[in-house]
């Protein structure tokens, strides 16, 4: 009798977990966090620290770069702007792009990317928080100001292309993220959980997905209260905010003898280590994640 | 006072007792600093343990810490090893005493030292004296080498039962000098690199450099180091557990040879990573020669676990489920052997799945899914290979009747479920997105957490019974302080 019950607590502990995700039941928490996804930050040229090491190196232009992630709502008017002029089509469960391929080596390891349409995101993927009716893409009621995410590489470039700016290069972006004194993150040395939304940070929106947790209001970490939970603002030394956490953000980057796409900054899924400024993920540019999305320089 | 200094005695010169000072530190050790990642960090516990002990954590240093820490569990698990192999195999005193005192007061300057530099301010001198501890392990090395050197003709062999050449070279004994050779060498690869530390070269975590195409020399000599360390000490381990269950016959015959030879190309592959393009082929031939020993190794030994097993149950046949009972009838040598097996779920065949899937599968997932799978794989390795110690310690220190069976059969069971959920949990992007993975990975982390606290439970139980034993008046440990560790491993 014993162990009857010692084996069914095990299974029903067990099963437990294979209990179904509770996101799209429960809308996410409407909040305005005043920041405002249309504006820049100037980025000035010059030297400054890259990498874990500081090294020195030297931007040789100024650059605007967009203070926050580009949102759910942004990227539903592109949609269906690119779409009606041809840009993007669709094809099958994905809204397709041209891509002109890439120099290709046959280095060991090496992507093959040839000319040709390429996913930007999914349809019929629910982490894609930008419904379709009658046609028209719009944000997801409650995401409207939270990132867009299931954008590949392909997508995030041709958003920024669309309207004539461009992803940034991982040195653009890292600069960007912690300005010349080589801070480890875009706020400075010290890390908690008031800071940024990262994996198990007990921010509001994390009961949705459990510990990896929901993506946050672009802008969310800044000072303000928001249903008795304290944040801290913790902007990059330029301003923008979610330098680190939240989602992963593609770069323009292509590296010879790989075309891997590098993605920097950290997300909602991940420890405090992967949040410093210098860490880096990586992938095909045809992945699409629920913790990656983008944003653009000028 | 007497008791005090025969206590002192045990502790650094007996096999058992430097034994357990080594294994006692390693689980203080990860008992710390095990706060500052993983479940307990989540809840807090990283912060209260950091102020506690007054760390000095710095972001950027992050990967320099982890190589300290790494360095000093490394060397200590070193340790442990060469006592069992000064205890195990034939050699002259004064050697075994010479070459245990110098690794032991090694490996414990790279603890002590290692950990304050990395985790409690750089003081220079702590640089200083980690690297020298680490002098002094190599320096062990090279006795414990010199004592092994099998054309010592006291050391040849006449029982035919036992792998040896014409004249009468013991190959067991060939194998154990090719390991600790090997290990010498390779150390020197992570050596070499470190010189450059701070002049050109700088600290990284091999899972870091996965997916860069073109990595420098002394990139590749870390990454062929860390992997052939580790491969030569598991070498080392399951040959002083074939020397504990007694291998031998036919099985050991062909055994012995194929450690040899393998543990040369391995090694060897493992060099040539720096220079060649087809080092990985080398490594796998070699890998295939000790894999191929270690099977035999277990074929054989289950053999003799049956035998014995019955032998207790005053049977000479008996049917197949009878024989399974026979075989597990002894947890600590069951398990010694069915950890190796289980090695080939959760790492070789890991590994090989990932070379073989790499571009095909690996390299569409992100980097990060590649290098928790990475991760989890050598650590799952390293820890296997503890719990292969463990049971070897086990059985040396006299654990018997209920207690051997519990403590055996708990770490069987809750490592093997702890590291097979960890090694489903690195795998998972084959069966689960990342959008609705979350589920998946709460049930596996909190199965592989609790199953390693229970081990970690078991470990301290036993731990705690040692010490009990050692500050009762006349305890086991008053029988070693008197003999040879030669001496004492026989009784």
């Amino acid at each position: 009798m014993k162990r009857t019950t010692i084996l069914i607590a095990f299974l029903a502990f067990v099963l437990i977990g294979c209990a179904p995700i509770l996101s799209q039941s429960n809308p996410p928490l409407v909040v305005d966090t005043g920041v405002d996804p249309e504006s820049w930050a100037l980025i000035p040229a010059g030297e400054f620290f890259a990498g874990q090491f500081n090294h020195t190196q030297t931007i040789d232009h100024d650059y605007e770069m967009m203070v926050t992630l580009v949102t759910n709502t942004q990227f539903a008017e592109y949609l269906n702007a690119s779409l009606a002029d041809g840009t993007l089509k669709v094809d099958g469960e994905f809204i397709v792009g041209y891509h002109p391929g890439e120099e290709f080596h046959a280095y060991e390891h090496e992507m093959e990317i040839p000319a040709g349409d390429y996913p930007h995101v999914p349809l019929a993927d629910d982490s894609l928080r930008i419904d379709q009716s009658d046609g028209i893409f719009s944000a997801r009621a409650g995401y409207e100001n939270h990132p867009v995410v299931m954008v590949s590489w392909f997508g995030a470039n041709a958003y920024c292309d669309y309207y004539g700016w461009r992803l940034p290069t991982e040195l653009e972006w890292e600069k960007a993220a912690r300005g010349t004194d080589g801070r480890p993150f875009p706020w400075g040395e010290e890390f908690n959980n008031a800071h940024v939304n990262a994996y198990f940070s007990r921010d509001p929106f994390e009961w949705t997905l459990g510990k990896a947790g929901d993506t946050t209001p672009v802008g969310f970490y800044n000072g303000q209260i928001y249903e008795g939970y304290q944040t801290v603002d913790s902007p990059s030394p330029y301003g923008l905010y979610d330098m680190a956490g939240n989602v992963w953000q593609w770069t323009l980057d292509d590296h010879p003898d790989q075309h891997y796409r590098y993605m920097r900054g950290g997300s909602k899924a991940e420890y405090e280590f992967m949040l410093r400024v210098w860490m880096r993920n990586s992938s095909g540019p045809e992945y699409m994640s629920p913790n990656a999305g983008f944003r653009c320089v000028r | 006072m007497q008791g005090v200094k025969e206590r002192f005695n045990y502790l650094f010169s007996s096999t058992r007792g430097l034994s357990m000072v080594a294994i006692g530190l390693i689980a203080l050790v990860s008992a710390v600093w095990g706060t500052l990642s993983g479940p307990l960090a989540e809840l807090g516990v990283k912060e209260f343990m950091i102020d506690l002990l007054g760390m000095n954590i710095l972001q950027a240093e992050r990967e320099g810490r982890m190589i300290t820490l790494y360095h000093s569990i490394a060397m200590t698990v070193v340790a442990i090893l060469v006592y069992f192999i000064t205890g195990i195999i034939s050699m002259k005193e004064h050697e075994r005493v010479k070459i245990n005192a110098t690794v032991t007061v090694g490996y414990l300057m790279v603890m002590f030292f290692g950990l304050a530099f990395g985790y409690f301010g750089h003081n220079w001198i702590y640089h200083g004296l980690f690297i020298s501890g680490q002098a002094l392990v190599f320096w062990a090395g090279v006795l414990l080498a010199a004592a092994l050197w099998p054309w010592r003709k006291e050391y040849y062999i006449s029982d035919t039962a036992y792998a040896r050449t014409r004249s009468g070279l013991d190959l067991e004994r060939t194998a154990f000098f090719v390991v600790a050779v090997a290990m010498l060498g390779s150390a020197f690869f992570g050596a070499i690199a470190g010189m450059y530390y701070g002049n050109g070269f700088e600290t990284f975590l091999a899972e870091t450099t996965i997916r860069e195409p073109h990595k420098t020399i002394l990139q590749k000599s870390i990454i062929g180091h860390l992997h052939i360390m580790l491969a030569l000490l598991t070498t080392g381990v399951s040959l002083v557990i074939g020397r504990w269950l007694d291998f031998k016959g036919i099985w050991q015959k062909m055994a012995m040879p194929l450690y040899i030879v393998g543990s040369v190309i391995l090694t060897f592959g493992a060099w040539s990573v720096m220079v060649v393009e087809w080092a990985h082929t080398t490594i796998y031939i070699g890998s295939t020669f000790i894999l191929l020993g270690a099977l035999f190794l277990v074929i054989s030994s289950f053999g003799v676990l049956i035998r014995a097993g019955l032998e207790k149950r005053g049977l000479k046949k008996a049917g197949l489920f009878t024989r399974l009972a026979a075989l597990v009838d002894d947890p600590l040598k069951f398990g010694s052997l069915w950890q190796m097996i289980f090695m080939n779920f959760t790492v070789s065949g890991v590994g090989i799945f990932m070379a073989v899937k790499l571009d095909e599968m690996i390299r569409v997932w992100p980097y990060r899914d590649e290098r928790i799978l990475l991760a989890g794989h050598w650590h799952i390795l390293a820890t296997l290979t503890a719990t292969v110690m463990l049971f070897y310690y086990a059985d040396l220190m006299g654990l018997q009747g209920r207690a051997r069976k519990i403590f055996g059969w708990a770490v069987i069971i809750f490592s093997d479920l702890a590291f097979g959920s960890v090694t489903i949990f690195g795998m998972k992007r084959l069966f689960v997105d990342e959008a609705s993975q979350q589920p998946t990975v709460d049930t596996l982390m909190v199965l592989a957490d609790l199953a390693l606290v229970i081990v970690l439970l078991a470990l301290a139980a036993f731990l705690i019974w040692l010490l009990v034993d050692f500050f009762s008046k006349n305890g086991r440990w008053k029988k070693d302080v008197n003999l040879s560790s030669s001496q004492e491993v026989k009784a």
